[in-house]
């Protein structure tokens, strides 16, 4: 019973918080943004897939700082970057092994490579082996993946163990 | 201390703008669609978070209490960033945009195009057996 | 000096609209333009925080936010038109 009105019961927690923190905590929008956030999931419930959860929450918030601290850091790169003449680039493609194979984690990982240092995922190879990413400039290719391996794609495994 | 925020605000609002015009001028100037894909997704967006950060900041010093606002749309357009991305990428292998003459790899794009194992990279222990 | 540097850095984010505004003219490809159309969008959500921050109003947030999901949607719905031919299958 609990379980059809409140499919996603946390979704419905975060809809309620936004709706009040974008409005304010009157007592008319405390009951309008309660009814929106049980009706909204409840109507978006059957659309969504079953995916894989996050084991480690610890981890996770972890890795979402080195993300942002990596971001920070990457910008300065690609500024750098774009500001030198075109000749020195070496822009290319390299391909990436993958070991994780679950969507949300490979979703998170493409974009983890896309905010990061100078690469941008272009795409996966149909049986999820492999992803392209295109690199603002390649010094060498290996030490470019062994850098996404060690730095995103472990820490990666080890919040959804798998 | 007033005066500090003021500085942290002022600071926060030139780096955004710089980045912001960092990757505009990085979408004129750099040579294929493939590295000016670069320029939106991580010039723009970390200029962008900076100067919502500066805005919560001066809505701190107005003593409005911090923006909350301000930290949905940075939360949003960091997270749609890639997603865009990655479609315009993938509508940009589709039609064949070229890339840049010497670039690494060049063989690649066709692989990643057809979205099966690299076949044609130039390292040959790559190749699967 | 918070009013100066705020025009100062519009200034700077208008120049980065121009900017994109003639990639979004010679392209060459459509992806280009469709590239240059979703910085655009960012750039002008910098544009209207930065006169809400100038005229001392909260009334400029909806907007940015409104600009930013409608601006996903629409890079989403053009780059699926170029692979599909088609937006709605």
């Amino acid at each position: 019973m609990i379980k059809r009105l409140l499919p996603m019961p946390l979704h419905s927690v975060l809809l309620w918080m936004l709706w009040l923190i974008l409005n304010d905590f009157s007592a008319g929008h405390l009951v309008l943004g309660a009814f929106l956030a049980l009706l909204i999931p409840w109507l978006a419930h059957p659309l969504s897939d079953p995916h894989v959860r996050v084991k480690r929450p610890l981890k996770a918030l972890q890795y979402a700082l080195m993300v942002l601290w990596d971001i920070v850091v990457s910008n300065f790169e690609v500024a750098y970057r774009v500001l030198m003449p075109n000749s020195r680039l070496r822009p290319g493609m390299v391909v990436l092994p993958l070991t994780l194979q679950e969507e949300l984690p490979l979703a998170i990982l493409a974009s983890t490579i896309s905010l990061t240092p100078g690469t941008v995922s272009v795409d996966f190879s149909l049986d999820r082996q492999w992803l392209y990413i295109h690199a603002l400039h390649v010094d060498s290719e290996d030490a470019l993946i062994a850098h996404i391996q060690q730095r995103y794609e472990r820490p990666l495994q080890e919040i959804f163990a798998c | 201390m007033v005066v500090f925020w003021e500085w942290l605000a002022s600071i926060l609002l030139v780096i955004g703008g710089f980045f912001v015009l960092v990757g505009a001028v990085g979408m004129v100037k750099l040579p294929d669609f493939y590295t000016r894909l670069h320029a939106p997704t991580k010039a723009t967006t970390l200029g962008i978070g900076c100067i919502l950060l500066a805005s919560m900041d001066m809505h701190a010093l107005r003593g409005e209490g911090v923006g909350v606002q301000e930290f949905a749309i940075v939360l949003f357009l960091f997270i749609t960033a890639p997603v865009s991305a990655y479609m315009i990428a993938k509508a940009a292998l589709h039609r064949r945009v070229p890339m840049r003459p010497g670039s690494y790899n060049p063989k690649l794009l066709q692989d990643a195009r057809e979205r099966h194992a690299p076949i044609h990279h130039c390292d040959q222990e790559k190749r699967p057996s | 000096m918070l009013e100066s540097v705020l025009l100062l850095v519009s200034l700077m984010v208008a120049v980065a609209l121009v900017l994109n505004a003639w990639r979004l003219m010679i392209g060459p490809s459509t992806a280009d333009r469709i590239l240059a159309l979703d910085t655009m969008y960012i750039n002008s959500i910098a544009l209207i925080v930065l006169l809400g921050l100038y005229f001392q109003t909260d009334l400029y947030y909806e907007a940015a936010l409104l600009i930013a999901m409608l601006g996903f949607v629409s890079t989403a719905a053009l780059a699926k038109y170029l692979i599909r031919g088609d937006i709605i299958e």
